[in-house]
């Protein structure tokens, strides 16, 4: 009887080790990047501060607005966290019924695939006529629609795409057809639901802050960086960015955190010691 | 003394796939005995799969009857009287040994206490202890396909229907897993009907193996294997093996040159 190999027999300290050695690449990279952005690009290249301005006054800005941006994050954050709930909620429903349902399924897909070629962004300036321009909740439509084709698409394909035997087994089994979903397709659909919810992270927040520039609410993230662009404090520009970008960063991890939880079964999971 | 009961009951089974109009099957009259261990052999496309799959009523019969435990084999598939095993382990995923071994348990609604002492009646029953928790990517081929035949033996089905178990498994680990599937018929006392292309599998395991030809499948004759019980490492080298080997082989010959290609 062959026998499995033990998992990683290296103890901690070589863990931390082996960790730091595998990742120190990636930190270079990024130490040469802040270092372009401080010094290079201003002092060797004279890239000019509207176009882009240095690190550390970035960072002053970030500082000194704090208080602003901390509210322009909530604010945005809710839209986009809003946006990602609704939308996958519905999309995955959705699946669910067109799952179920395969002759309705298969009348609708074509158009599905179809509508998730629309550029759902242009419809902003369009949902805040309809739910007015300082309702968030223009926002956080627009934000849903982004997240609803890619999950409804994704989560679709992993019901579906069962493996036949695996039907079989339950068919030899008289398994009703709840079993067959709840044992069998929605465990199966899982790696594809995250991998879809994980688009859905980062186009939510896309979503949220192209809605603010469309009219959001003064203090919300995509006002503060049309307004600091327009006052020419590209700085302050630069750090609601940022501000943005570990939105999007924490939005995405949080779901890549909750996919180990719930999908630490699939082989994609095993450690690659 | 009981008249032994027929667990497998095949009369005039037919099957003609319409696609093409291909003849599957052609009129298969087959009873298996309680406590008999049959094999299906014969060349590919001989319908052995299919037939195997007409017993579990995974496909329905154009004409003709099979009947499981005396009841047609779509009710008998309702009252779960088989488990099967295929020849890819499918086992699930996200589910480990024990849950594995347990899906039939669950769809039967045996309560976790009782899924619990029998899974671990199961695991020792396949010598899998201390893989429990394990999930199936950490398994080898062999050990996969110990847990599906775990799985299919976990509620004591009278019949256990096996396609092609071993086939995709080297031939050490074969005939290791040979002589445990030996051991647990034995154990168990169930029915056993095993489709396989080997000829010494086929001899090694069965008290009849049944020879297929192929297009249209019918059966070309049935070789009573009267080696002794129970059967060990030995009975390969038993020159009686070899001449039961030597039979079947011949009757596979004839039955591949006497077919009109």
């Amino acid at each position: 009887m062959s026998s499995v190999a033990a998992p990683g027999s290296v103890g901690p300290a070589g863990r931390i080790t082996r960790g730091v050695r595998s990742w120190l690449p990636a930190i270079l990279v990024f130490g040469f990047g802040l270092v372009c952005w401080q010094w290079l690009l201003p002092d060797v290249l004279g890239v000019k501060s509207y176009l882009l301005p240095r690190l550390s006054d970035v960072l002053n800005a970030l500082w000194d607005s704090r208080e602003e941006l901390k509210t322009a994050a909530w604010i945005t954050f809710k839209e986009a966290f809003g946006g990602l709930v609704l939308g996958s909620t519905a999309a995955i429903a959705a699946a669910l019924v067109l799952a179920r349902w395969r002759p309705l399924g298969n009348a609708l897909v074509p158009y599905l695939i179809a509508a998730n070629a629309i550029p759902v962004i242009a419809f902003a300036p369009i949902t805040n006529a309809w739910f007015g321009t300082l309702s968030p909740w223009s926002k956080v439509v627009i934000a849903a629609a982004l997240c609803f084709f890619p999950v409804l698409v994704n989560t679709l394909r992993g019901l579906t795409s069962v493996h036949p035997s695996s039907i079989e087994l339950m068919h030899a089994y008289a398994a009703p057809e709840w079993a067959i979903f709840w044992k069998l397709r929605i465990p199966a659909s899982l790696p594809f639901l995250f991998t879809a919810l994980k688009v859905a992270a980062v186009l939510a927040m896309i979503g949220a802050v192209v809605g603010d520039y469309f009219g959001g609410s003064t203090e919300s993230l995509g006002v503060q960086i049309q307004s600091a662009v327009a006052l020419s404090r590209y700085e302050l520009g630069w750090a609601a960015i940022i501000v943005a970008s570990l939105i999007g960063m924490a939005l995405y991890g949080a779901v890549a955190l909750a996919e180990r939880f719930v999908v630490r079964w699939h082989p994609s999971a095993r450690s690659v010691d | 003394m009981s008249v032994s009961r027929s667990v497998v009951s095949l009369a005039g089974v037919t099957k003609t796939f319409a696609a093409g109009g291909v003849t599957a099957l052609d009129d298969i009259n087959l009873d298996v005995a309680q406590g008999e261990f049959i094999s299906l052999i014969g060349p590919s496309g001989c319908g052995k799969s299919t037939l195997l799959r007409v017993i579990g009523d995974l496909t329905q019969p154009s004409a003709g009857v099979a009947l499981v435990n005396g009841k047609p084999a779509p009710r008998a598939r309702r009252d779960r009287d088989y488990g099967i095993v295929f020849q890819a382990a499918v086992l699930y995923d996200w589910r480990t040994v024990a849950k594995n071994i347990a899906l039939p348990l669950e769809l039967l609604k045996w309560d976790k206490a009782k899924r619990n002492a029998r899974i671990a009646e199961m695991v020792e029953l396949v010598e899998l202890t201390g893989f429990e928790s394990h999930y199936p990517w950490q398994l080898s081929g062999g050990m996969q396909q110990r847990v599906a035949i775990a799985r299919a033996l976990s509620f004591s089905p009278a019949l256990l229907l096996m396609d092609e178990p071993f086939g995709a498994l080297d031939e050490m680990t074969r005939e290791r897993l040979n002589l445990e599937l030996l051991r647990i018929w034995a154990e168990t006392g169930s029915t056993v009907v095993f489709v396989t292309h080997s000829i010494s599998e086929a001899v090694f395991l069965s008290t009849r193996v049944v020879v297929m030809s192929p297009r249209p499948g019918r059966i070309a004759g049935v070789v009573p294997i009267d080696l002794q019980q129970p059967r060990g490492v030995a009975t390969r080298e038993d020159p009686r093996f070899f001449e039961l080997v030597t039979e079947v082989r011949e009757l596979l010959h004839s039955v591949e040159g006497g077919s009109p290609e």
